[in-house]
């Protein structure tokens, strides 16, 4: 009698939580008055819980800064937790709206897997961490090694044509969290822990001794790291597009949480006005939002820079250095088109 | 004789010795340590390693205990107070002890879990202990609904709306009974359905905004821990078990078509690993779904884990048919019963009785198995331990979390065994 | 079934189809099939008509490109050149090995923990006890994860091997070789090789295919040899000495061969990062084996204590009133009779150790779920092809299990007559 009673309930619930979906995805995510966004199961810097559950980092402020300019409020954001097994598929299946996990834009992924690229947040590229004890001082010198890499991702492709370019070999040790990687490294039964150099610096920047490990010079692979959204809507790749570009252009600009509310009453400059709404051209309607999406976004975390600084600059524990992430206009490759 | 016996010996004692005590290697402590543990040169050995293992565990994580530390708000602070000596750094538990439990969910709602768990122990008493007095067994048909508002929250319109659904299946059987039995199953198979499809959704949305009685709602993605672990556990046996006693009864059906789809579906389940199943809710259910049809990845994985649970209880209550004497078939058959009639009546009640323990089992080993949605990403104790590593604060900290996750898993797992074990013993003197 | 004398087909009316037992159970497997029909194919339809929308198609043509990535682990050979359908083998290879490994040590485990459990020594029987309940009561994915991490942080790093004062040596007069890495044992070589023999998949050794034969002929020499030895006995009522001829006849043809092959072993030796030469079990290999065979030990050792009990205490009674001591009883009277009654959960345990060589993925051995259901699934972002693939080479794993451990139990239950 119980069980059978259970089955009713779960039926129902069914039959609510399954929600057919309309035409575009912002008139779903307007409906749901959330946004699903998925990220890692937990990197420090780039996304991991505090103790509150509140989630934290470089790649969340991008969920947090969508969900202001679409609905108004950055903690409207459902973070659906993804492996590296897991997250093309949430993202095609449409459980996700938009994936924000350092996912390496590649052209398979966009054309085959059909996705769009929305961007890069993050320019990256493969790097190797070994025990400065080990008094290696180039990749080069890594024949015979033992690498603990982290499954599902590019670097496992990475690892092996660069390897065999050099004509060397190596043992790999695939290990599936960089929790776990981290631990093998540590414990010397690595020699070598390759991953993107961002997650290099952040886990050392977590090792009890980091001034006894160093990142090898040698960058084997481009990895930009981006936002992506499944193939089928343009605008909703617009918005995340033109969202990302919004808090690069900002921190070009000049424009931060501090001085948000003042500058958009209005200034000498037309492309801010135009960007904050504060001018007659309403830009947000161009991807089907109101006029002031832009300055939600930014003042969900600040700008590029803001967000940047506050999660894994050089003033956090991680210390990443801006490098090829600065402002073109400071010898990085940040650059936002022109919001016109 | 005993004249021979008197000359040729000179003298007799006439009293008897007294007792003496017997050889102090034969009594007491002493006897018990030669007849048990040192009986042979074998038994020596097993012995002495069974010290040695014992006291090797003991050197070793003996210090660790001792030093343990619970006020600690990270890992380096730990290694601080400790200055390199060996030591547990309980910290962690209590920092995220929480997390481990709960999730993510909200603080402020600890209670609705808390309470829904009590009175999940409340509904299974009946089932589970006989002493219970029966009339529990209504609570047990509520609470279903009942736990499914606690936990997820929301109007309280939506579980009464789904529980009306059973009711006006009830008020079909009754009325059509008249009409034909046949009818009245269809009735009360469709008139609910109907309800469900139809009504209740409209109902659900005009009761909500009038009489808004509800709690707050919490999405499923704010479960995590061992709240999930059980959710998915206890649904799953539940939902399985009608689903099993189903499929082993066209298990052993005259019917060749329905008796063979059976078999394959059960031996499908049992033949592949867990995890490729899990990986199929992840991965690939959206797909055999209507396109835009999406929902909820632990109601995906409730769905996986029931449909693997009911080919396992398939075979347990498969068992429990198989220890019935013939002569309850013949019986039931000479009584004229209909086939469901004396499955009902006769058959069921007694072969259900006797898998319990197959039963408990089942979902011991389903409750140990949950663990494996961390590799699809859902935050159970195992992923939550990950999360928690990497925090800045606790990253590296291994031995602590897992030996509180598998304390856990041992109070439960092992509270369950002893349960089996004892309804076994005892349906063991039943058939004396 | 009385009614099926009656004059058939006097007047067939609709309603006999529901009413009448003769057609009843035909119009309820039409209806089931029907129904069932209808729910597969509108799975079907979903699939086809989602994998339309996204504009993916259904083909195995993935198999055949290039794989990329590398395998430690592989029993054939393997490169990140190989194709696909190459690493699925050796991934499957993998898998197999690991299961049968954990099957014969959870076994011999198992039947050991469970007799002692039985024992009348009170310590012992008390550790097993505490063995058995700890790892039948906890995730094996958490023991996985647990035993992993100990062989991670106990075990030396080979850097630790390394330099002047070395924290760590091998063990066994400088032959093995226990790191974090994994452990490093003497591997056998042949100096004169005999070139390979290639069995189309897989490429073996023809040093160890005669190394095989020698072996058989061997074996089927030593049992001429106890055939004719019985001969004798039977007639003559002495049985002959033939233990120096068994010896001669197994170890004789097995030392020629060997040494006209050449054989040595070859030590590992820490060269550049690692140890090489050799013999290299990884650690990701031990601890899964180490985890199925403890965790599945504590069911195999409950199995058999439920066995032993099974037997009825006048069998072991009988036993030592014919003054058998009381291991022989164990060997000759108990085990033999438990073995019945244990087979059948052994089989299903053997099941769970295949399924669950799975959870490698915790660990990072390359095992078909890591390799078909890993790596290549997420390069080619075919799943339902792989999941596909993946599930009906574990559903086959498992049939011929169980069909191999039927027919065994078949042949050794009791026959009645």
């Amino acid at each position: 009698m119980k069980k059978t009673v259970f089955v009713g309930a779960m039926t129902a619930a069914a039959t609510l939580i399954a929600g057919a979906a309309s035409a575009t995805v912002l008139e779903d995510v307007k409906a749901r008055g959330e946004l699903n966004c998925g990220v890692s199961t937990g990197v420090n810097g780039f996304s991991a819980p505090d103790s509150a559950g509140e989630w934290q980092g470089f790649d969340v402020a991008v969920c947090r800064a969508v969900a202001a300019a679409v609905l108004g409020d950055p903690k409207k954001v459902k973070f659906v937790t993804t492996t590296g097994q897991t997250r093309f598929t949430a993202l095609a299946s449409g459980e996700i709206d938009m994936l924000a996990r350092n996912t390496t834009w590649t052209m398979s992924r966009d054309a085959d897997l059909k996705f769009t690229f929305t961007g890069v947040n993050y320019y990256d590229g493969q790097g190797f961490m070994v025990n400065k004890a080990l008094g290696v001082s180039s990749a080069k010198e890594l024949d015979g090694a033992t690498v603990c890499i982290q499954t599902g991702t590019t670097t496992e492709l990475n690892l092996a044509d660069y390897f065999k370019a050099n004509n060397m070999t190596y043992e790999p040790v695939p290990i599936e969290t960089n929790a776990e990687a981290q631990q093998q490294y540590l414990a010397g039964a690595c020699d070598v822990y390759t991953t993107d150099a961002s997650g290099l610096a952040a886990t050392r920047a977590t090792f009890a001794d980091p001034e006894n490990h160093a990142v090898l010079p040698e960058i084997i692979s481009k990895e930009p790291l981006g936002p992506l959204v499944a193939h089928g809507d343009d605008q909703w790749a617009d918005i995340v597009r033109w969202t990302m570009n919004a808090l690069v252009a900002a921190e070009e600009l000049g424009i931060t949480s501090a001085n948000i509310e003042e500058l958009s009453k209005g200034t000498a400059n037309p492309e801010i006005d135009r960007m904050l709404g504060s001018s007659d051209d309403d830009l947000g309607a161009m991807i089907g939002l109101d006029k002031q999406w832009a300055k939600r976004a930014i003042s969900a975390g600040g700008n590029y820079g803001e967000i940047f600084a506050a999660n894994i600059g050089e003033s956090t524990p991680i210390g990443l250095a801006r490098g090829l992430n600065a402002l073109w206009t400071q010898g990085g490759l940040q650059y936002s088109p022109p919001f016109r | 004789m005993s004249d021979t016996h008197s000359n040729t010996v000179a003298y007799v004692r006439k009293t008897m010795l007294t007792e003496q005590a017997p050889p102090s290697s034969q009594v007491g402590a002493v006897r018990w340590v030669r007849e048990n543990l040192f009986s042979g040169p074998l038994n020596t050995i097993l012995t002495l390693l069974g010290v040695l293992c014992v006291y090797y565990l003991g050197v070793h994580l003996g210090p660790w205990f001792a030093n343990s530390i619970w006020n600690a708000g990270s890992l380096s602070e730990c290694r601080e107070i400790l200055q390199g000596a060996s030591g547990a750094c309980w910290g962690v538990i209590k920092d995220r002890w929480h997390q481990l439990l709960f999730g993510f969910y909200p603080q402020d709602a600890y209670w609705r879990p808390t309470i829904a768990f009590f009175l999940m122990i409340v509904a299974m008493a009946p089932i589970l202990f006989d002493a219970v007095p029966r009339k529990v067994l209504w609570f047990s048909a509520v609470f279903p609904f009942l736990a499914f508002w606690l936990l997820w929250g929301g109007t309280i319109w939506l579980p009464l709306l789904a529980l009306a659904g059973f009711v006006i299946g009830y008020f079909a059987f009754t009325a059509l009974q008249k009409v034909s039995a046949l009818a009245a199953v269809i009735g009360a198979m469709v008139a609910p359905v109907l309800w469900w499809l139809f009504f209740a959704g409209p109902l659900d949305e005009v009761l909500s905004n009038a009489l808004p009685i509800g709690i707050k709602h919490i999405q499923s993605d704010e479960f995590g821990g061992f709240m999930i672990s059980i959710i998915i556990g206890v649904t799953g046996i539940a939902l399985s078990l009608p689903i099993g006693i189903l499929l082993a009864l066209g298990r052993q059906s005259d019917m060749p078509l329905v008796k063979w789809i059976c078999v394959g579906f059960i031996e499908f389940i049992r033949g592949v690993p867990l995890i490729t199943l899990l990986f199929t809710a992840s991965l690939l259910l959206n797909y055999f779904l209507p396109p835009g049809t999406n929902f909820d990845i632990v109601l995906r994985v409730i769905i996986m884990v029931t449909l693997f649970a009911a080919a396992y209880m398939a075979e347990v209550v498969r068992g429990g048919f198989a220890a019935l004497p013939r002569g309850q078939y013949e019986a039931a058959d000479a009584l004229g019963l209909d086939y469901w009639k004396a499955q009902r009546l006769i058959l069921l009640p007694q072969a259900l009785k006797i898998s319990i323990p197959g039963i408990v089992n089942t979902f011991i080993g389903l409750f140990k198995d949950t663990t494996l949605v961390v590799f699809i990403g859902i935050l159970d104790p195992i992923g939550l331990s990950n999360a928690i590593r990497a925090d800045s604060n606790w990253n590296g900290i291994v031995w602590e979390l897992y030996g509180f996750i598998a304390l856990c898993f041992f109070i439960f797992c092992f509270g369950m065994s002893r349960y089996s074990q004892y309804l076994e013993g005892k349906l063991k003197t039943d058939h004396r | 079934m009385a009614t099926t004398s009656e004059t058939p087909g006097s007047s067939f009316r609709l309603s006999m189809l529901l009413y009448d037992t003769r057609y009843r159970s035909l119009t309820i497997q039409v209806i089931f099939m029907f129904l069932m029909t209808i729910g597969f194919w509108w799975l079907v339809d979903n699939t086809l008509v989602n994998l339309a929308q996204k504009g993916k198609d259904i083909g195995f043509d993935f198999l055949g490109a290039r794989a990329g990535y590398d395998i430690n682990q592989r029993l054939v050979d393997y490169t990140n050149d190989s194709t696909h359908a190459r690493a699925w083998i050796v991934g499957l290879l993998n898998t197999l090995i690991l299961a049968v490994c954990a099957c014969v040590s959870a076994t011999v485990l198992g039947v050991i923990a469970g007799v002692l459990r039985l024992s009348k020594n009170w310590i012992v029987s008390k550790l097993m006890s505490i063995y058995v309940e700890i790892f039948r009561n906890v995730p094996l994915l958490l023991w996985i994860i647990v035993i992993f991490a100990v062989l991670t942080e106990i075990t030396p790093a080979p850097n630790a091997f390394r330099g002047e004062n070395a924290t760590s040596s091998m063990l066994l007069f400088d032959t093995v070789a226990v790191t974090n890495r994994g452990t490093y044992l003497p591997g056998p070589l042949f100096e004169r090789s005999l070139g390979d023999f290639d069995l189309g998949i897989v490429s073996v050794s023809t040093n160890y295919l005669v190394l095989l034969l020698v072996i058989i002929g061997s074996v089927m020499g030593y049992r001429a040899l106890q055939r004719n030895a019985t001969a004798v006995q039977e007639a003559t009522g002495d049985r002959p000495v033939t233990w120096w001829k068994s010896a001669l006849i197994i170890v004789a043809p097995m030392l020629i061969a060997l040494i006209a092959m050449g054989f040595h072993l070859e030590y590992p030796e820490l060269k550049g990062f690692n140890f090489t030469g050799g013999s290299y079990l990884r650690n990701s290999f031990i601890a899964m084996w180490l985890a199925l065979t403890l965790y599945t030990g504590a069911f195999i050792a409950e199995n058999v204590r439920a066995g032993i009990l099974a037997i009825s205490k006048g069998q072991s009674e009988a036993a030592f009133a014919l003054g058998l001591r009381p291991n022989r009883t164990m060997n000759l009277v108990i085990l033999p009779q438990a073995l019945r009654v244990i087979i059948p959960p052994l089989i299903s345990q053997y099941l769970n150790i295949t399924k669950n060589t799975s959870l490698a993925i915790a660990v990072g051995y390359m095992d078909l779920r890591a390799t078909l259901g890993g790596i290549t699934l997420n390069q080619t972002g075919r799943e339902l092809e792989c999941m596909l693939l993946m599930m009906m080479t574990y559903l086959i794993i498992s049939l011929i299990i169980s069909g191999v451990m039927n027919i065994y139990n078949n042949s050794v239950k009791l026959k009645e007559r």
